[in-house]
This record gives C-alpha cells, sequence and structure tokens, in this order.
C-alpha cells in the first residue's frame, strides 16, 4: 500500500471514530469493514480491479462530514427533469422528507432508521464497499410487493456545495422486488462543488419481477463518483440497467450482477461521454449460476480533450449454467489524439454449451462518412456533431423506457452544446 | 459551365489523372467512359473534394469559380453534388434529418432561407413519390440496411432534394437491376433543362439508353483519349475499349 493510500483512509477512520456510536446498524458489521480499511487502504493500482483507475486524487483530498441540512436546493433541484413521477431526494446523502414524495404501491424506509446492510454487498472484496459501510448513514430501502407494477420512481442525489468544505456521504440504498412485481427506477446524481459520492446499492429481483434500473450521473466536475450495485436475479427474473455517465472527474461505476435462476436476464448498457482531463471507468461482473441465463452488455465511450475511459467485463459461467448467451461489446469514439481508452473484456467459463462474445472498437470518426456529409453541403463541424450525436443515439436506443430516455437524450444534448461549445 | 483544363492529380504519390481536358456546358449531359482503373473514380473524388488526392496541375472551374480551392462543402452550395458509387451507411442518422440539415446548410451558405420540418417534409415526399419510392425511406437511417439498388436510389432522392446544377453520377447504374436503373435514370432526366449539367460515368453503354447524353468522352490511363457524340458509346459497345485504348497510346 502507498503511503497516500493510507493516508486517505487515515481520515475516514478517523471520522468514523469520531461517529460511531450514532451510525445505525450492527456496530460489529461496521468495525470488521473498518478493520479491513486500516489493514489494506484504499484500493491502489497494483490490484487487478483497479488497474487502469488510480484513486491517488481521492485519497490525497480531504473529506469532511456534510453539515447538517442545508434548506437551499433550489438551485440543484431546478437542474432535476421535470418528471411526472414520485421520487425521493437525497441532499449529501441525508433524506430529505420535504422534498420528496413517496410513491403508491412502494414501501420505503430510510437507512438510517433500518440500519439493514442487506446480503449481497461484499465489503471484505470491495473496499470501496467497506468503506461505505464503515459510514454510511443513510439510503434508500425501496421494496415492491408481488406482482406490482410500481411504475416510475426517482432516486435523486443532489450534493451542495459550502465554500471551502469537501464532503464526503456513503449512501446505502437497497431495492427489492417480490414475485412478478415491476419498478423503473431513475437514478440521478448531480451537485456542486468537490464532493465524495460513494453509494452502494442492493437489488433483488425476484421470480418473473422486472427491474428497469436507469442511471443518470451528472456529478459536479470536481466531484468523486465510486458506486457499487450488486445485484441477483431469480428465476425468469429481469434486471435491466443503463448506465450515463458524464460528470466528476472520477468516476467509476460498478456493477456486480448474479445470474441465480434459471432463464434470468441481466441487460447492463451504459454510455461514458468523457472531457478535459476527466475519467471515468465501467467495470462489470456478471455471474451465471443458473441454466439459460441471457446476459447482455454494450457499452459506448465517446472521448475527448485528454479524457480517459475505462471498461473492465467479466462474465463468469459456473459449471452448471448451460444454455448460457452472454454477448458483451464496447466502443469508442476518440475525438482528440490525446483521449484513451482501456479496455479489459475477460470470459471465465465452466459449463460446456455456452453461447458468450465479446467485443471492442476503437475509432476516430469515419472520414468516408464525414465526407459524404460534406459532400452533401454540411459543414465539417456540423458533420462531426451530427455523427457523434449519430453514435450515442445508437447507445440510447437501448433505453426502452420513453419518460427515462428523454432525461437520458437531454442530458447528452446539454453535454453536446456544451462540449461543442 | 464546368471547365477542366490540364488536371493532373495523385493518389499516395501515384499518377492517376494525366492532363485532363472537359468543358461541360451549361444545359448539357456528358457521359464520360472507360476501362477499369482508367482515372473515372478520381476524377469525380477530385472534382468534389475528398481527401487523399493530390491535384498536382491544371484546374477546375465551375461557372468561373475555382472548384479545387473549395472545401467540398461549398463546392455542394455551389451547385455539385457527386452521386456515389458505393454511397455510405450513417448509422443512427435519419434519412429525412439528414437532408433537411444538409439542403438548409446549403441554403444558409448561398444566403437563402432555410426551410422549416414541415415545409422540407412536403419537398421529401413529394421528390419520393414522383421517384416511386416508398415513404419509409425517409425515416430510415441513411443506407443501413438498404439493398445496393435502394442505396442508388436514394442518391437520386438527394438529388432530387438538393436540386444541383451540376451532378456527377460516378458508375451510379452499377448494381442496378432494369427497373431500378429506370428510376434511377427517370430520376437524372426529370433534372434536365438549361440549367442543369451532369456528368454520367460509367463503364457501359447500358444506361446511356436512358440517359441520352449530348456527348460522350472516353477516358484511358488519366486521359481523355477521344470525345464524340452518343453513338460512339455504341462504337465501344460493339468493340470493346481494347481497340481506341490501342489506337490512342
Amino acid at each position: 500500500m502507498t503511503a497516500a493510500m493510507q493516508t486517505g483512509v487515515s481520515a475516514f477512520l478517523a471520522r468514523f471514530e469520531g461517529l460511531r456510536a450514532q451510525l445505525p446498524g450492527d456496530p460489529a458489521v461496521r468495525a470488521a469493514a473498518a478493520e479491513l480499511l486500516r489493514d489494506a487502504g484504499l484500493p491502489g493500482r497494483r490490484e487487478e480491479a483497479w488497474k487502469y483507475t488510480n484513486l491517488r486524487q481521492l485519497a490525497e483530498a480531504t473529506f469532511h462530514e456534510p453539515l447538517t441540512r442545508l434548506d437551499d436546493c433550489d438551485a440543484l433541484l431546478a437542474r432535476l427533469p421535470r418528471l411526472d413521477a414520485p421520487r425521493l431526494v437525497f441532499v449529501d446523502g441525508r433524506f430529505r422528507a420535504d422534498l420528496s414524495e413517496v410513491p403508491d404501491g412502494v414501501s420505503f424506509e430510510q437507512f438510517a432508521h433500518t440500519g439493514d446492510f442487506g446480503t449481497l454487498a461484499r465489503p471484505e472484496r470491495e473496499r470501496m464497499v467497506a468503506l461505505n459501510t464503515m459510514l454510511a448513514e443513510d439510503g434508500a430501502s425501496i421494496a415492491v410487493a408481488e406482482d406490482v407494477d410500481a411504475g416510475l420512481l426517482q432516486l435523486i442525489s443532489l450534493a451542495s456545495e459550502i465554500a471551502g468544505r469537501t464532503i464526503a456521504f456513503h449512501p446505502r440504498h437497497a431495492v427489492r422486488l417480490a414475485r412478478g412485481a415491476r419498478l423503473t427506477l431513475l437514478e440521478i446524481s448531480l451537485g456542486t462543488g468537490v464532493y465524495l459520492h460513494n453509494p452502494v446499492s442492493e437489488l433483488h429481483v425476484a421470480e418473473d419481477a422486472t427491474l428497469v434500473h436507469v442511471r443518470l450521473q451528472d456529478e459536479s466536475r470536481g466531484a468523486f463518483h465510486v458506486s457499487t450495485a450488486y445485484a441477483e436475479v431469480a428465476a425468469g427474473g429481469t434486471y435491466d440497467s443503463f448506465m450515463l455517465s458524464l460528470g466528476a472527474r472520477l468516476a467509476r461505476s460498478e456493477l456486480h450482477a448474479r445470474l441465480a435462476g434459471a432463464g434470468a436476464a441481466v441487460h447492463m448498457n451504459g454510455a461514458q461521454l468523457l472531457s478535459g482531463n476527466q475519467v471515468a471507468d465501467i467495470t462489470t461482473v456478471v455471474r451465471h449460476d443458473a441454466p439459460g441465463c441471457a446476459s447482455r452488455q454494450t457499452v459506448k465511450n465517446v472521448l475527448a480533450g485528454r479524457s480517459r475511459g475505462v471498461f473492465q467485463g467479466r462474465i463468469e459461467v459456473a459449471r452448471g449454467a448451460q444454455k448460457t448467451d452472454g454477448y458483451q461489446m464496447n466502443q469508442a469514439l476518440l475525438l482528440s489524439p490525446e483521449a484513451e481508452i482501456d479496455c479489459k473484456p475477460e470470459l471465465e467459463i465452466f459449463a460446456d454449451d455456452v453461447k458468450c462474445s465479446h467485443g471492442a472498437t476503437v475509432g476516430e470518426l469515419d472520414a468516408d462518412q464525414l465526407f459524404y456529409l460534406r459532400s452533401r453541403g454540411v459543414p465539417e463541424a456540423e458533420a462531426r456533431a451530427m455523427l457523434v450525436r449519430a453514435f450515442l443515439a445508437e447507445a440510447l436506443d437501448a433505453v426502452a423506457h420513453v419518460a427515462a430516455r428523454e432525461v437520458l437524450e437531454r442530458a447528452v444534448s446539454a453535454w453536446w452544446e456544451r462540449e461543442a461549445a | 459551365m464546368l471547365e477542366i483544363s490540364g488536371l493532373t492529380a495523385t493518389i499516395d504519390g501515384k499518377q492517376i489523372l494525366n492532363g485532363i481536358d472537359l468543358i461541360v456546358p451549361t444545359g448539357e449531359v456528358h457521359a464520360i467512359m472507360g476501362p477499369n482503373g482508367s482515372g473515372k473514380s478520381t476524377l469525380s473524388y477530385v472534382l468534389s473534394g475528398r481527401e487523399g488526392y493530390e491535384v498536382t496541375g491544371g484546374t477546375a472551374q465551375f461557372d468561373g469559380k475555382d472548384l479545387l480551392a473549395m472545401t467540398p462543402e461549398q463546392r455542394a452550395a455551389t451547385g455539385l453534388f457527386l452521386a456515389f458509387q458505393y454511397p455510405v451507411e450513417l448509422p443512427g442518422v435519419n434519412n429525412a434529418n439528414f437532408l433537411r440539415v444538409a439542403l438548409n446548410a446549403q441554403r444558409r451558405a448561398r444566403g437563402e432561407s432555410e426551410l422549416d420540418a414541415i415545409q422540407f417534409l412536403k419537398l421529401a415526399r413529394a421528390e419520393t413519390k414522383r421517384l416511386s419510392m416508398p415513404d419509409d425511406m425517409l425515416k430510415r437511417n441513411v443506407n443501413v440496411g438498404f439493398s445496393g439498388g435502394e442505396k442508388k436510389r436514394n442518391e437520386v432522392l438527394q438529388m432530387a432534394i438538393l436540386r444541383p446544377r451540376l451532378a456527377i453520377l460516378d458508375e451510379t447504374d452499377s448494381g442496378l437491376d432494369i427497373d431500378a436503373l429506370k428510376i434511377v435514370a427517370d430520376g437524372v432526366n426529370a433534372l434536365r433543362g438549361p440549367a442543369f449539367s451532369a456528368l454520367v460515368i460509367t463503364h457501359y453503354q447500358r444506361l446511356l439508353d436512358h440517359i441520352v447524353p449530348d456527348r460522350v468522352h472516353v477516358l484511358a490511363g488519366g486521359r481523355i483519349i477521344r470525345s464524340g457524340g452518343p453513338e460512339l458509346a455504341q462504337e465501344l459497345e460493339a468493340n470493346g475499349y481494347a481497340g481506341m485504348v490501342a489506337e490512342a497510346a
């Protein structure tokens, strides 16, 4: 462990010592997580899972705990899409009932009250999850009962800025869909200033249930966003996720999905739009533990400036998981010679009757396509913009929920307007 | 009027055009015929401004303006249109949207007012209908999943909507069945008039039965070795290129 990773963790440990008596949940779980961090520090680049994403800047920053509630969130709230759907709003990681509307058909509790760490997260393997486990104060615990279609629910994270104060928050969310239930969860993270948003979510999809999980990571350009989600899908269930990552100076979205029952399906699509010095990392592990399951993944990257995109995708097929159908594709469009993509697909297959494929493409805009547009009179800059937007439009096609897709489309348009300016 | 004089061009240092002299007066349709490798496609790309071709000598003027000094989009706005031999697929780009952006970009460059979405759609639907093309051609992504014939018809549709003053058709007949060939020819013939010129590049005489040219030029070894009336195409069809090329050498 480097000195920075050790120093980085010591401030968090000190904060834990100050807070531990007030934190919800089993103190033994938190103490174990603290022990892990004390021994191993924050994850470093010598570890395989963090080879391409360096947390050094995060380790060197000094984070404070959020201050008590900030009343004026109007500027942040104004940036949210106007949707006719209930929402759960967290500001600096803490639930704000006054800004939220709890939906019908969904039961909602705060982690601050339940202290329930759930069953899927693995702080012993993922140390940013250990950090969350040690310091989690609040979060949303959402449950949808059997055969209920709960429609669209927004889960909002806002990070406020108080001048000169760098905050860290570690929300702990859980979503439990009972047999045959349906929910579309639109998760939006945004904020101002410098902060660390380190959420951990666990997502339980029971038999024949469907969770559509659409995420928009539009954090402040000074922020660190490290999210880890664990999904478990029972027989006949579907977990359909899409991650649009365009904010933060450093973003890591890690998703572990386990296909636990026959005929389960997982879609883990996403897009990353980066510029300047941004680094964003989509890391996924899908584990096929049952026969006849399908996993699908397409991740598209548009990288400008000196930005760097990382995609690590692992498909594991257990011995009994015959007739597995796994597909993975990572595509990157490099808009500048200094932009970079690191792509690491991995297949680990222990069954003999499976179909797994993966692929990657990396390139600049196609010269033939550019000339074709220009030969029709479209000026070069406009032609480039059309081709980038076409690439992105194709990525968003994976989001079937119309209102959620429109939210992402607007975010992409706004990003492009900003970047092209 | 298109006036090409002493035009030479190279690609990757290799000389392909060896001094082209050609005049296409306004209102005329000229055909350029020639064997494979004679420089036909190079000529069309050099005139439309594709990167990778280096003009090493000569001039090309359109209505007195220096074509070679313009960007591809400026040439388009001036009235030049290239119908591609291999039209390019644009996944994620809607055909109607593409055409509207292109038409309005040209109009803007010419100082004309832009068409709004409704005005454009009206125009596009009328042209689609006139060319006996299905409406859904406008809704699809540009050339994606189009058959060879559909791609060529889409080129003609673009030409009909963009209304160029000079069209270069680069082997537009290749890969077309007779019905598609007629649609393409009708599309070109419909534009013929005192203000429209075309350069029809083809290997075979077949297309010229439907688009009857005012003049036929034979390109070989990067030079025009013979020019004549439409009967020259018949002669080539009967005797092939070999004799004529040998004679010129």
